[in-house]
């Protein structure tokens, strides 16, 4: 899992019939020192993220494991929301 | 997930049965300001997605193969979405 800033959405309506419902946004991954690192991505959301928040998201086939039973053909998902971090 | 653009349709006689009725796409992968990064890629289509169009592609084999609508097919990219609007914001 990575951290990362919400810094976007995405707009589908014509899409695969298990993304239907489900929120896309794009993610910035973020360094432990909050410094954009690596490209953006397209991630979906499964617990309510908007734009400006820093978030965790899973890579792979596990970003679908909060549809289940739904499979959502999906490769990154937002899993958690940060409230803050600390690196010492 | 990625952003990428259709760019060319792909036609294979001979190909692995699971590739059979599936429609390969030439996709080349964008920056989030829309300008080209990296080489094109090859993805099957599990929306009707055509040329010049806008789409939403997954880079990973399980979930390509869940968009194809088959299980164990050997491939790792699938355009998901066709995308109507990218907005940044944050």
């Amino acid at each position: 899992m990575q951290l990362a800033r919400v810094i976007g959405d995405v707009v589908t309506t014509r899409k695969d019939e298990n993304l239907v419902g489900i929120k896309l946004l794009v993610v910035q991954p973020l360094t432990p020192d909050h410094q954009p690192v690596g490209r953006p991505l397209v991630a979906v959301d499964a617990v309510g993220a908007g734009v400006g928040e820093e978030v965790f998201f899973v890579r792979g086939k596990e970003a679908s494991f909060p549809f289940y039973p739904a499979e959502p053909p999906v490769d990154a998902g937002i899993v958690g929301i940060v409230d803050h971090w600390d690196v010492e | 997930m990625q952003i990428g653009q259709v760019i060319g349709t792909v036609v294979s006689t001979q190909k692995h049965r699971t590739f059979e009725g599936a429609k390969l796409l030439l996709v080349q992968p964008l920056a989030m300001d829309d300008t080209p990064r990296g080489a094109p890629l090859l993805a099957v289509d599990g929306v009707g997605a055509g040329v010049h169009e806008k789409v939403l592609i997954v880079l990973e084999g399980r979930a390509a193969g869940e968009a194809l609508g088959r299980k164990a097919a050997p491939v790792d990219a699938a355009i998901v979405g066709i995308i109507d609007t990218v907005t940044i914001s944050g």
